[in-house]
Formats: structure tokens, C-alpha cells, sequence
């Protein structure tokens, strides 16, 4: 295991103890929908139970349509849930959401400026919506565009901004109150590759400065790279929920795959070596070899094929690889090469759900 | 007091919007004023029944129709302003603040109160050289039953935009809300030359009180019953529909 993995996961389980900035039991939602005069109700949310720890980055991953938004607005305080109730920031949701209000900041999929205003200004005014003074608000707006990379631009109207600009904008408005909780939903879609890096870092920077961060994404790479914790989301309810890694263990732990050199080959004499031949002997090696690694502790099976490799299913391939590689150099076979494959998110999700992401 | 506060944060915002962008203020008082220098004149002998039948006088009872007709025509139609601001997004973003539900709607009725009287005043200024004469306190009392009319007039769109919701819809429901408005308050042909049984349907209507209230100030007549009469039936519209719309919208929107 990596020493990034060992942190992410030493601070998550750190955290389990920790404080609560999210609680939510039994949250659910239907929208009412007519067609033809009959009025029928569509379940979005049927059910979330859920809790992020202070300092959290924790994402929200499903495909459209899976009840992601209309989850993130009930907690945004947005839309008001038909059941369930959740804790945000210490306020109970349904009961004081006014006090929910001051402790969050929601920033939506489409951001939500004036066109013919500047960002300087839609910062002063988005403070003093949350009741900062006058003065304070100034220095908090130009704090802001500082923060943002947006000092050159804080005085131009929000209409001649570029897309990267825009969403950074909109993330400043929903942080300018400095909240202890932050909704960002969807926040690189639509995103050039390197504003999408731009906007991880900025969203890095909010947990740095002690903001709990909750936030949807369809993006497998995002959910992965950006999030400590990961809630997998389809059709109203969670099915599944942990660190990207420990989701994709879960799955099918990670798979190593060995060849063997091809064994005695100066012996054989170059020249004289049919291609069949040597096949042959590389398949007895990685026979050898399998049964070897089948019997060692951290293999949870070992397999060869008919072309000289063999493969490994094990919990965690960093660490098995090293093992691998003690085991067979004391029986005397040796490598050529060793690759490490590990599940994506998308067999997680596959695993849990029978359909891929990236198809839905 | 927090409220107020709001109130005055979010008027601020569209008074800052409306001078990003003034072309429409201007746009509102054209017709009006196409109206005035055509119509008016046409009008001379259709009111020559009810006074002296000189110019002057046709504007007297024209221009306060007219003055009316911009603040209930052209506030009727605000609307499809928040409609455009909640479909941008800017209205979310206020709702996760702690500010006051009803800033949100109050701040922006008042920034149409301003537009109004500017328009007003645009309207009267152009008035006088046509021979228009009244007097400056009258003005004033005129202004502010203007100001009223323009309130309630607002607030009404803003709910039944909040209602309906879909721009399309919308501009039907204000069109059908707003011709019998107009038309049963005389504010462009005195409902004076009505049949009676019309004139009996237009008492039900209260901006035709605030239309005879408004050409009694523009006559030097503060002291008609009509005056104080269309102030006081102004004041308790302000009131019934801002807190209308306002609530529709705090609830619509929590």
C-alpha cells in the first residue's frame, strides 16, 4: 500500500471518531409528476443514511438521475425532505434551517451570477446576505478574489468571464462567509482538463482552511483522486460507501500478473530454439510458479495461463508485489516482467449495481 | 430591523442593475409619450363634454391617466424578471443565506417604484411645454399615490410569477389580468363617458378610485374625498398584496 493510501485512510478512520459535520438517517424525497391528468410520484431519494466527518472531502458519486442534486439541495436546505432528518453542522436540517444557512455554503451545478455586475461586487453583497458588515465584507470580497485568482478580473462584469473563471467565481460566492460545510455540485462539469485540475486544487485549499467538503461528481477519476470518502449512489439509495480504495479491495482486491523468463534459453542455445519449445518450458515455469504463490498467505488464488504468464488475485498489490518476487527468487524462476491492475471505481460500481457507470 | 437591513441590501443590488442597464427605463416612458403627443390631441373634443375643451385641460385629465397606466401596465410585467433571476440561479444562491425572504421580493418592488417615478417624471416634465399645469404639493401627493399603485402592482406580478412559473403562461395571465384592469379605470378614456352600468363595474375596480384621485391632484382639487380616498384604498392594496407575494415567494422558495 502506498504511503498517499496509508494517510487517506489513517485520517478517514482518524476521523470516524471525530465530529459529525453531516448526519442524515432515512432522508427521502418523491417529486410529484402529471402526464395526461394522472399525477404519480417519483421516488429521488428513497432513503439516504449517511455521516462526513469534519475535514472530510466526501464525494458523492452516481450516474444522472440518480437522486445525487436532490440530496444535495435537501441538505443545502433547497427543498424540503418528505422524511428522514439530518444533522448539518450541528443544526437540525428540518427544524432550524435558518441556522443550517449560516453554517453552509451551496454552490450549484450552473453557479448563479448577475451578468452585468462584477465578481467584486456579487462578493461584497453575498457577504453581507450572510450579515457581515459593510467594511468587513470589502476586505472579505477582495480576500476572496486574491484567494480565487481573480484579482485581475474582480472588477470586470461576471459576463466576460471564461468557464474556469466562472466556476472559481461561483466557489468564492459559496465560501466567501467562511462556512463550515460546503455543497458543490457537479463542480468540474463541463470543464477543460486543466481548469478541472485547477478546480481540485481550489477544493484541496477549502479543506486545508478547515472546510468539510460534500460534493456530487459523475466522474469515476474525480470521485477517486479528489475524495477521501465516497458514497456510491443509484436509483435513490446508497450502494456502497468508503475510501475509493477500500471500496475498490472490496471489490475484488487487485490483481498481479507475472511472466516468467523464458527458462533456460542460453542453454537451449539461441539458434537451436524453436519458439515452441521455449513456450513449452515457460509454461512449466509459471506452472511452478502458481503453485508456489498458491500456497503463500497473501494470495487469495494464482492461476497460469498457456502463454507463460500466471495471475495473482491479492487484497493489496503493493504490498504483495515485493513478496511475490522474494518467493519465486528463492525457488530460482525468474521474471521478466510483473504488472499490477487494480479495479477502478467503475467495477465497484458495476459490482454493486450489474450496469456501468460510464454507459448509464 | 434585520429585515430592513435586507430590504435596502437587495433594493441597492437592483438599483445598480437598473443603471448597468437604464435603456429600458427609457424604453417604458416611449409609448406613453407617443400616446401623449398623438392621442391626446384626438381626445380634445371626446372631452370637451366634460370641461372647458381647451388643450390644457385635455392633459389634465390625460396626463394622470397616463401616469397610472406606467405604473400598473409596466409593473404588471416585472414578473418576468424573477422569473429570469430564478432561472439563473442568483435566486438559489440568495436562498442559502440568512437573508430575509421577504427582502427578496420587497427590495426589487421597490427598485420598480423608482423606475416608475423616474418614468413619471419624464412623462410630466415633457407634459408641460404641451401646456400641462399643476402644482407642486399636488405633484408630490401624486407621486405618492403613484409610488402606491406601482407597489401593488409589482407585488401582484411577482406572485402570480411565482404562481405560474413558466414565462410562457405567464405573459398570457398578465395580459388577460391586466386589460380589464386598464380598461375598467379609465386611466386612458375617463370612465366619466361611461354608460352607467360600466361605471357601476369600474367602483369594484381600485385603480379606477386611484385614477379619480390622481386627475382630482392633477386638477389643484387635494381636498376632493377622492384624493384621500384613493390614498387610503392604495395603501391597503400595498399592504394585502406585498404580503401576498411576499409569502408566496418565502413559501415557494422556504
Amino acid at each position: 500500500m502506498n504511503e498517499a493510501v496509508i494517510q487517506a485512510e489513517g485520517r478517514a478512520a482518524g476521523r470516524a471518531e471525530g465530529r459529525a459535520m453531516i448526519e442524515a438517517r432515512g432522508l427521502r424525497k418523491s417529486f410529484q409528476t402529471r402526464k395526461r391528468g394522472k399525477t404519480t410520484a417519483v421516488d429521488a431519494v428513497v432513503g439516504i443514511d449517511l455521516r462526513v466527518e469534519a475535514g472530510e472531502i466526501f464525494g458523492f458519486l452516481g450516474p444522472n438521475g440518480a437522486g445525487k442534486t436532490t440530496t444535495l439541495r435537501m441538505f443545502a436546505t433547497l427543498l424540503p425532505p418528505d422524511g428522514g432528518e439530518a444533522v448539518i453542522a450541528g443544526a437540525d436540517l428540518l427544524r432550524k434551517p435558518a441556522e443550517v444557512r449560516r453554517a453552509i455554503g451551496y454552490i450549484a451545478q450552473g453557479g448563479g451570477t448577475w451578468d452585468d455586475v462584477t465578481a467584486r461586487q456579487e462578493l461584497v453583497l453575498q457577504a453581507r446576505m450572510h450579515g457581515i458588515g459593510k467594511a468587513e465584507a470589502q476586505r472579505r470580497a477582495a480576500q476572496s478574489l486574491e484567494a480565487f485568482e481573480l484579482a485581475d478580473y474582480g472588477d470586470r462584469n461576471c459576463k466576460t468571464y471564461s468557464g474556469g473563471q466562472r466556476r472559481r467565481v461561483d466557489i468564492a460566492l459559496g465560501v466567501v462567509h467562511r462556512p463550515k460545510v460546503v455543497f458543490l455540485d457537479e463542480p468540474t462539469t463541463g470543464l477543460d482538463p486543466q481548469s478541472r485540475a485547477h478546480m481540485w486544487d481550489m477544493v484541496r485549499k477549502l479543506r486545508e482552511e478547515g472546510m468539510t467538503v460534500f460534493l456530487t461528481t459523475h466522474y469515476l477519476d474525480e470521485a477517486d483522486a479528489l475524495c477521501d470518502r465516497i458514497a456510491i449512489i443509484d436509483a435513490g439509495r446508497i450502494v456502497a460507501e468508503g475510501t475509493p480504495a477500500a471500496l475498490k479491495r472490496e471489490i475484488s482486491g487487485d490483481v498481479v500478473t507475472v511472466r516468467v523468463a523464458a527458462a533456460d534459453a542460453e542453454q537451449v542455445g539461441a539458434a537451436q530454439s524453436t519458439a515452441a519449445q521455449s513456450t513449452a518450458a515457460q509454461v512449466t515455469t509459471a506452472q511452478k510458479a502458481a503453485d508456489l504463490l498458491a500456497a503463500e498467505p497473501y494470495a487469495r488464488s494464482a492461476e497460469a495461463r498457456d502463454n507463460g504468464e500466471l495471475r495473482l488475485a491479492v487484497d493489496v498489490g503493493e504490498s504483495a508485489i515485493p513478496r511475490i518476487m522474494r518467493t519465486l527468487e528463492s525457488a530460482g524462476i525468474e521474471l521478466s516482467t510483473i504488472e499490477l491492475h487494480r479495479p477502478t471505481l467503475d467495477d465497484v460500481f458495476f459490482a454493486k449495481t450489474g450496469r456501468s457507470l460510464r454507459e448509464s | 430591523m434585520k429585515t430592513l437591513r435586507d430590504i435596502w441590501l437587495i433594493f441597492q443590488r437592483h438599483m445598480l442593475l437598473m443603471l448597468r442597464s437604464p435603456l429600458w427605463v427609457f424604453l417604458g416612458v416611449a409609448q406613453p409619450i407617443v400616446y401623449l403627443a398623438l392621442f391626446a390631441p384626438l381626445l380634445k373634443p371626446a372631452l370637451a363634454s366634460l370641461d372647458s375643451g381647451s388643450m390644457a385641460t385635455a392633459y389634465r385629465i390625460y396626463v394622470p391617466g397616463m401616469l397610472v397606466a406606467v405604473a400598473l401596465g409596466g409593473g404588471l410585467y416585472v414578473g418576468f424578471g424573477l422569473l429570469g433571476e430564478i432561472a439563473s440561479g442568483v435566486v438559489e444562491r440568495a436562498r442559502v443565506t440568512p437573508v430575509s425572504r421577504y427582502a427578496l421580493v420587497l427590495g426589487r418592488s421597490l427598485r420598480d417604484v423608482v423606475a416608475v417615478l423616474v418614468q413619471s417624471a419624464i412623462i410630466t416634465l415633457l407634459s408641460l411645454p404641451l401646456g400641462l399645469f399643476v402644482r407642486i404639493g399636488d405633484l408630490l401627493l401624486a407621486y405618492a399615490l403613484l409610488a402606491l399603485i406601482s407597489l401593488t402592482s409589482s407585488a401582484i406580478s411577482y406572485g402570480i410569477a411565482i404562481r405560474v412559473s413558466n414565462p410562457n403562461v405567464l405573459g398570457q395571465v398578465i395580459n388577460n389580468v391586466a386589460q380589464p384592469l386598464m380598461l375598467l379605470s379609465g386611466t386612458l378614456l375617463p370612465i366619466a363617458l361611461a354608460p352607467l352600468w360600466l361605471r357601476r363595474v369600474a367602483d369594484w375596480n381600485p385603480y379606477s378610485w386611484a385614477v379619480s384621485g390622481m386627475r382630482a391632484l392633477f386638477a389643484g382639487h387635494s381636498g376632493d374625498p377622492a384624493v384621500w380616498r384613493s390614498l387610503v384604498i392604495m395603501g391597503g392594496l400595498v399592504v394585502v398584496s406585498l404580503a401576498w407575494s411576499a409569502r408566496l415567494f418565502a413559501r415557494s422558495v422556504r
